[in-house]
């Protein structure tokens, strides 16, 4: 790999040993995929999670003195303040998190602990070159925003920050940009929920860049956010086209770049419906939670629960994961005050993968409309089935399964 | 018979060790670090152990955090792999695996795949490219 005058000095050790570190690993990655060299980023979003690989890793540059040069936007850990003050945490079981927050702080991190950075705090242009971590942030920036990145690990998006470079290879150049596997859509896909179902598909669409064609083209933000997310759950992807909606695929020639698709998969319905029975465990008969929010909900989607809810009191809690900027908004707009009257519970900067905060609902019952948190939450023991939010919502009000 | 096949570095190191082929990919967080089995339900590895083995996968998925964080526990607890050879490469995987570093070769030759089934012994090292079938 060839390396300009500034990326040497920093592999040398002359700008630090913090941006040593980093510049090494990030050679090491770029090897790997035979880069040629590395480009400078504008942009980066660290996918944080307050798990112990994290805090070791993000200690080590802290402790060699790196500092950011692009101050990276985060993903969540958990909203410290909201648990400590509901009693589910106390100061003894909080301090990875706690270590977590000064580490990334001094590393000169902006923390936004949100999984949802391209709608609030880190939105890039078209074409612009940037470094995202996060199963649901990359695969949108390059799907849906146009922007260009690796599906970076978190590890790699922190070295990209503090070195402000990316070796250049895969998804940063335009001919591994175009599709691959032609998906044709037979099945009903219309609701956001359908879309999260069809990112399950993952496993029979196999690798590549997925084309789907057949989708009606008035879908939400939501479902292009649900899709990319689950398909980063049934399988890896970097970046999907949708004919007549996302920016590279205006015409299936634009999509594949000319090119004949290397594979052609159809979906039918009854993928969709094997996809989750696979994902979902069945459900328990009580029904004591609702997980909402993974990815974070938007604020159209925490105003979709309030109108399901309808005023009536659910029976056991709701939780609704989203960004402080939305929590924020609905305070603001009287939103938090009407679902905390049904039992909706609005959580900023928290994730559902952390065992320290949801690890007590093992045993208990509960439903989500993400597989994703069926997925993760499964890997600490608590059993999540996953419906539409409708039916989410009317189990918490009736407090069990139909 | 050729016993000895070229590959590609992606994080140096030397192993030896058994081999245990993966049909699926994998996400290290679905495993027990205290075992080193693989939990996924419905995986081709389901209830294996991975513990000292050379891992033969066609590559990583899931998020970009438990991936490492998956490695990092069977690091510290012992019961990490030896050494890993993947057909396709994502930045999760490669990236968690330079940090950990822990042995990872890809571009092996096709006739290494045909050859090696699970039980055999294998000497890979990373560094110079080179990977044994051991008799």
């Amino acid at each position: 790999m060839v390396l300009t005058k500034h990326q040497q000095e920093m592999l040398d050790g002359r700008l630090g040993r913090g941006k040593a570190m980093a510049m090494q690993i990030q050679v090491a990655i770029g090897e790997g995929f035979q880069a040629e060299r590395l480009v400078p980023i504008s942009r980066a979003h660290v996918a944080l999670s307050a798990q112990e690989a994290d805090v070791w890793f993000a200690g080590k540059l802290r402790d060699a003195g790196a500092v950011c040069a692009v101050p990276p936007t985060v993903n969540p850990g958990y909203s410290l303040s909201y648990f400590t003050e509901c009693g589910l945490i106390d100061s003894e079981s909080s301090v990875l998190m706690q270590r977590t927050h000064e580490v990334y702080n001094a590393l000169g991190a902006v923390l936004t602990y949100s999984c949802t950075p391209y709608l609030f705090g880190n939105i890039p242009r078209y074409g612009e070159l940037v470094s995202f971590s996060e199963t649901s942030v990359s695969v949108y920036a390059n799907s849906v925003l146009g922007a260009k990145t690796h599906r970076e690990g978190a590890s790699s998006s922190l070295c990209a920050a503090v070195t402000g470079y990316v070796p250049e290879y895969g998804m940063l150049l335009d001919e591994n940009r175009f599709g691959d596997v032609l998906v044709e859509v037979r099945a009903s896909v219309k609701k956001d929920f359908d879309f999260a179902l069809l990112g399950l598909t993952g496993a029979k669409i196999g690798g590549g860049v997925p084309v789907f064609q057949g989708l009606d083209p008035h879908m939400s933000t939501e479902a292009l956010i649900a899709l990319g997310a689950q398909l980063n759950v049934s399988g890896i992807c970097d970046k999907y086209h949708i004919i007549g909606v996302t920016p590279d695929a205006r015409t299936p020639e634009e999509a594949f770049g000319g090119r004949a698709p290397k594979r052609r998969v159809t979906i039918t319905e009854q993928d969709l419906e094997e996809a989750l029975r696979h994902y979902s465990p069945p459900p328990k008969k009580k029904i004591d939670f609702v997980m909402l929010g993974c990815p974070h909900y938007t604020y159209e989607q925490v105003r979709r629960v309030a109108e399901l809810l309808g005023g009536k009191k659910a029976v056991g809690d709701i939780w609704i994961l989203t960004s402080s900027a939305v929590t924020d908004l609905a305070l603001q707009t009287g939103l938090e005050a009407e679902l905390a009257s049904s039992g909706g519970r609005l959580v900023p900067d928290t994730c559902v993968d952390q065992s320290s905060c949801f690890g007590h609902l093992s045993g208990t019952g509960g439903v989500t409309d993400s597989p994703k948190c069926a997925y993760y939450m499964g890997a600490f023991g608590v059993d999540v089935a996953v419906r539409d939010v409708e039916t989410c919502i009317r189990w918490a009000i009736n407090g069990r399964a139909d | 018979m050729q016993t000895v096949f070229r590959c590609h570095k992606i994080s140096p190191g030397v192993a030896e060790g058994e081999v245990l082929i993966s049909r699926d990919p994998i996400l290290f967080y679905k495993t027990n670090s205290l075992t080193g089995e693989v939990t996924e339900p419905g995986h081709s590895l389901e209830g294996k152990c991975i513990k000292d083995k050379i891992l033969v996968f066609p590559g990583g998925k899931g998020s970009s955090v438990v991936q490492a964080d998956g490695m990092y526990k069977l690091d510290r607890d012992g019961t990490a792999p030896k050494g890993f050879i993947v057909r396709d490469l994502d930045t999760v995987l490669v990236s968690s695996a330079i940090i950990m570093e822990m042995p990872m070769v890809d571009g092996v030759e096709d006739a290494f795949y045909q050859l090696i089934k699970d039980g055999d012994f294998v000497r890979m090292d990373a560094g110079r490219g080179i990977l044994e079938v051991l008799p």
